[in-house]
């Protein structure tokens, strides 16, 4: 029975990070049809100002908001160096620009800041542990899956009852005709990417919350997750990539419970295995996401 | 003279100009620059290969520049010195000691093995779908070579490699690459794979089974991918698996960019140009560590430069240097407007 809350914790916490992290890469992709390479970064970009705000004695609490904000920040940053001079010409070229956006990012962080871990400020309640039905576990997973069941319910609401969740579900389902419509275009865009870069600074945290310290590559491992959940759900469907992220966190605590020590640290390589063998099956991912319009 | 010949007959006499210039020279360090321009040129055209025609981007290229490396390297290191290298290797293998030309092709075929397995379900995708699954590809690559200990030494160095890649045999073998790319280019596999890349519903409607295609040439860029891996593992003779991640992919996809990823003619030039670049940018960061050794050490200048060099290239001319034509056809053509033009 302690196994059970204990496997059912771990997936749900694991789960609620991935779906956010997958959510934020799916709003631009669901608009644009362009992947975000930089979204990792904007992940980064929150751990850091954490680190450097740590010393001014401010409460966490705005240290954290602090933090978000700079990821929206960056994440508005993103379109406007990366998305917007280009988004017109080629997929290609997006997705160049963003990688070298991205590059940039963390090569910034190698030369002003340091290649070495650099400690996060995390309250007393990160790092307590709490005893649900025999199995211990720690707060923070507890907190990670409150935020996740909060932030899921806000932008399914965002999406379904506000003016501005309308407009950018109609620019994901055909961009063209939003326009004529008198949805504004770069409006739409730079809100898309602000939610991204909010979706990534609150998961940022939780995720850093994790580790407790942050380095420039930080970023890689929740972009992976986020492209990898986002495939498996059906690239360009919000409710996909939810799916998707627990999916992925229910197959990766799996084969972290199952797998002997020698091959868990291939666990990588079996997790990719199993989504290449998913996409045999299902080439679109497990769902549809609205008709495909032309990309703008 | 058809284009094509021309085209390759250019691209030959500068790869030979490169060899031949830094000779010429005799001076130590160009000669280093000039084997890793050649080596990387040989990387460049490999992917140039199946991105160019097929107009996906792959980041798994590097992934199977490693298993060459890898491959040739288990195949080559003396059986005396493997007891040290690689502790872990199986009994059988312990024996084994091949020539290195003759383990550079088996590291070609080895990479153009897993890639065939591989890569087979993932190019029935098309557009983002492709590609980030081809970064997943690079990352399954990258720990099994972190984590497979018997063959690879695991994340430690490996050493003990022969070092048989000389000036003249980088030369070689880029440019019998160099005109394989042009070849496949221009075979009927070329022809059909750059139709689907302009109009993916248009050639399918012509017949053209895309996956299939698209299979074809993502073997072929592996096999090239493997035989440069196995030419830079016997030149630089000690490595480890985090040379075949994501800063070398940056690289090279820089390289092919910029140059013109559609152009055979791009790819070497890209390749030239990042390279000059690139170890240009190097000794500035080295000459600010040992100026301003105060200040802590100068990392990550190179990149952020070349980062912004990509991104100013893909809004001015999002295609590349050589975005449709190669070297050959854009003689070809003016040449044919002279004669027009004076009669």
């Amino acid at each position: 029975m302690a196994f059970a809350i204990q496997f059912v914790i771990d997936v749900l916490s694991l789960g609620g990070a991935y779906a956010l992290m997958a959510l934020g890469l799916v709003i631009i992709y669901g608009i644009l049809r362009l992947v975000n390479f930089a979204y990792g970064e904007l992940i980064m970009v929150a751990g850091y100002t954490m680190y450097l705000s740590s010393g001014s004695g401010l409460p966490w609490l705005v240290m954290a908001t602090l933090a978000v904000g700079m990821a929206v920040l960056f994440g508005i940053l993103t379109d406007y160096a990366a998305f917007r001079p280009v988004r017109a010409k080629s997929v290609t070229a997006v997705l160049i620009t963003s990688f070298a956006f991205s590059n940039l990012l963390q090569n910034a962080a190698l030369l002003f800041i340091s290649p070495r871990p650099r400690n996060v400020p995390l309250p007393e309640i990160f790092s307590q542990t709490i005893s649900i039905g025999g199995a211990i576990t720690p707060v923070r997973n507890l907190i990670t899956i409150a935020a996740s069941i909060v932030l899921l319910a806000g932008v399914a609401f965002l999406m379904r009852k506000t003016t501005l969740g309308i407009a950018m579900r109609a620019a994901a389902t055909n961009f063209t005709m939003a326009r004529m419509l008198g949805v504004p275009a770069n409006l739409i865009i730079s809100s898309a990417f602000a939610l991204s870069g909010f979706l990534a600074g609150v998961v940022g945290i939780l995720w850093i919350g994790r580790i407790g310290t942050v380095v420039p590559g930080v970023g890689l491992e929740p972009l992976l997750v986020a492209f990898i959940a986002t495939v498996i759900g059906g690239m360009r469907s919000l409710p996909g990539a939810v799916v998707g992220g627990f999916l992925l966190a229910l197959i990766d605590t799996t084969l972290n419970y199952t797998l002997s020590q020698d091959l868990l640290k291939f666990r990588d390589a079996f997790t990719f295995s199993l989504v290449i063998l998913i996409l045999l099956w299902r080439p679109q991912g497990l769902i549809k996401g609205p008709a495909s319009g032309q990309r703008t | 003279m058809k284009h094509s010949y021309l085209t390759a007959v250019i691209l030959i006499a500068v790869i030979a100009a490169v060899a031949v210039g830094s000779q010429v020279l005799g001076i130590r360090l160009y000669d280093r620059i000039a084997t890793n321009l050649l080596i990387s040129l040989v990387l460049v055209v490999g992917l140039q290969t199946f991105m160019g025609n097929s107009g996906l981007l792959s980041f798994a290229h590097i992934g199977f520049m490693g298993l060459g490396a890898y491959t040739s390297a288990v195949l080559t290191i003396p059986a005396q010195m493997k007891g040290m290298a690689l502790p872990d290797l199986y009994g059988f293998m312990k024996a084994v000691e091949i020539s290195p030309l003759l383990a550079m092709f088996a590291a070609g075929l080895v990479a153009a093995v897993v890639a065939a397995v591989v890569a087979y379900p993932l190019m029935r995708l098309s557009d983002a779908a492709a590609v980030i699954t081809s970064f997943a590809l690079l990352v399954v690559l990258y720990t099994v070579m972190n984590n497979w200990s018997a063959f690879t030494n695991g994340p430690r160095t490996l050493f003990g490699l022969p070092k048989t890649t000389e000036l003249p045999v980088a030369a070689i073998v880029a440019a019998i690459v160099v005109v394989v790319a042009l070849v496949f280019k221009e075979s009927r596999t070329g022809k059909l794979l750059r139709a689907s890349r302009e109009d993916e519903v248009a050639a399918a409607a012509l017949g053209a089974n895309i996956p299939h295609l698209r299979w074809r040439a993502f073997i072929l860029a592996a096999f090239i991918a493997g035989i440069g891996g196995a030419l830079w593992g016997h030149f630089i003779t000690s490595f480890a698996p985090k040379a075949f991640y994501l800063k070398e992919t940056f690289l090279i996809i820089t390289m092919l960019v910029i140059g013109g990823a559609n152009t055979v003619t791009g790819a070497v030039a890209g390749t030239i140009l990042v390279t000059v670049a690139y170890e240009g940018l190097r000794g500035t960061e080295g000459a600010l560590n040992a100026t301003a050794a105060a200040a802590g050490q100068v990392v990550g200048l190179t990149e952020i430069v070349l980062a912004l060099a990509m991104i100013a290239v893909m809004i001015v001319k999002p295609g590349g240097l050589f975005p449709n034509r190669e070297i050959g056809h854009i003689l070809n053509r003016t040449r044919r407007k002279k004669e027009i033009a004076t009669p």
